[in-house]
């Protein structure tokens, strides 16, 4: 049977990772080919680049990354951040990279999704969505609205609605990330995550709160994730890739165990 | 020289890539002379076949195809090059190159694992293969294995001689056939860690030699 995927997310600004791996002996990397390769090694499934750069004609930085990247790790990555037009995609995907993941550019611009999945297959295209909580309402009633701008601009999108719109447009995958929960390390969104991916035909992958194997646990079996995104709790080194595996296999969950 | 079959589908950089990091020369090639040339043939490929087969035809590989296989050429198929080779797709209703007998089908839907629970199509991610045969190409491959697969359809032999392995998703369907020097799988060994470079440098040293 399919195997639930762990990946690792690394946050990289002009270059380098903005939180380097600390390591049991607190050793310090920022380069994102270094990192990619380790959790390669170390059975990652998939890696998600997020590019932070402010500045669009500092992007051609990304992109040599990118190549890098591909040279030294044999899973899919994908990348995400800043793409912005199908030139942006074709750009990543020439370089190396399995699939690119829009967000604020597709709430913009919906057709990008749709124009994406024709250019490169629907597989290639990731819809990123930011989700905060709110009240429901005629306009929101699933009580989660997609934001933008790292939360400070609500969009009046209601979050299951959006998520069926972009596997409509040829989305291939959605990548589901809760602003409320996101570097609180108290567990992933549990009631959205479920939601959404019952209504939809394609992957999806929780993002946010991670903060123990329990968290992920609860959100690939309950919370119907078909993949858990990891940051924190693999960079500070609270676990290795391996140990999570382990225990989650030993829980029953179906996850690759020979890399 | 490894020609890898280059018909504007898809991620065939990744492949050569691949192929290049475990020390073998290749080329991404469309030029007739040199894939005749070439000693081995990946027939990688991502997309519809209907597009797939327009575009092969367009460009005259499908004859090139042929013929390679024909010459008992090692002949690697990957993804939808492990469609492309049966004689139709249900995709597209299109007309493929026929160098195994048999068609391409669709993920039955709603598709649902043992426990009854309703499985995504495309089948994405990590999966498993249990091979039915020893086959060169997949020495050293064991259950525990893993690789990694993304798509909607598969390929359906017309005869079980033609399966060396199956893989579980709500069906146990073909994941990879071979038939004489032809080997295809339906999952990326390219993107499928070491066990899929493992497969990749089996089919490099591959004599293109298989007694079924």
């Amino acid at each position: 049977m399919l195997s639930k995927r762990i990946i690792p997310c690394l946050d990289v600004r002009d270059g380098k990772t903005t939180k380097g791996i600390k390591f049991k002996e607190n050793l310090d990397i920022g380069d994102p080919v270094e990192m990619a390769r380790f959790y390669y090694e170390q059975g990652a499934d998939e890696i998600v680049f997020y590019d932070i750069t402010a500045s669009s004609d500092r992007r051609d930085i990304m992109i040599e990354v990118v190549r890098r990247v591909a040279e030294e790790i044999f899973i899919p990555f994908s990348v995400g951040g800043g793409i912005r037009t199908i030139e942006d995609m074709r750009n990543v995907l020439l370089a190396g990279a399995e699939k690119v993941s829009v967000n604020t550019a597709a709430v913009k611009n919906p057709e990008i999704i749709s124009e994406g999945a024709k250019a490169f297959g629907n597989q290639c295209i990731v819809l990123g969505m930011d989700v905060k909580k709110v009240e429901p309402s005629e306009k929101i009633p699933s009580g989660y609205e997609i934001v933008i701008h790292g939360g400070r601009t609500y969009m009046g999108i209601d979050a299951l609605a959006w998520a069926r719109e972009g596997e409509k447009l040829g989305a291939g995958e959605i990548c589901l990330n809760s602003i409320d929960a996101d570097g609180s390390q108290q567990g992933y969104e549990m009631l959205l995550t479920p939601l959404i991916s019952e209504n939809v035909s394609i992957p999806v992958i929780a993002s946010g709160g991670a903060g123990n194997i329990n968290h992920m646990y609860d959100v690939l079996t309950d919370g119907k994730a078909d993949a858990a995104l990891v940051a924190s709790i693999v960079h500070y080194g609270t676990y290795t890739i391996r140990q999570i595996k382990d225990e989650l296999n030993a829980r029953g969950v179906k996850v690759r165990m020979r890399w | 020289m490894i020609a890898i079959i280059d018909y504007e589908a898809g991620n065939l950089k990744s492949v050569e890539r691949a192929v290049k990091r475990l020390g073998f020369a290749c080329r991404v090639t469309q030029r007739r002379e040199e894939i005749l040339e070439s000693e081995r043939v990946i027939f990688p490929g991502v997309g519809a076949a209907g597009k797939a087969m327009a575009d092969l035809t367009h460009l005259g590989l499908d004859k090139v195809l042929k013929e390679e296989f024909q010459a008992n050429k090692p002949f690697l198929g990957i993804c939808l090059g492990a469609q492309v080779i049966l004689e139709r797709s249900q995709e597209n209703k299109a007309r493929c190159l026929g160098l195994i007998r048999g068609e391409v089908v669709q993920f039955s839907q709603p598709l649902l694992s043992e426990e009854k629970e309703r499985l995504k199509i495309p089948h994405m991610g990590w999966n498993g293969v249990r091979l039915l045969k020893k086959h060169p190409v997949m020495q050293g491959i064991t259950a525990a294995d893993e690789f990694y697969f993304v798509h909607a359809y598969y390929p359906m032999p017309a005869s079980d001689d033609y399966v060396i392995g199956t893989t579980d998703y709500g069906v146990k369907f073909p994941s990879v056939i071979g038939y004489k020097n032809l080997i295809a799988m339906q999952f990326h060994p390219e993107k499928s860690g070491v066990a899929g470079l493992r497969i990749l440098e089996n089919f490099c040293n591959w004599d293109g030699g298989y007694a079924q």
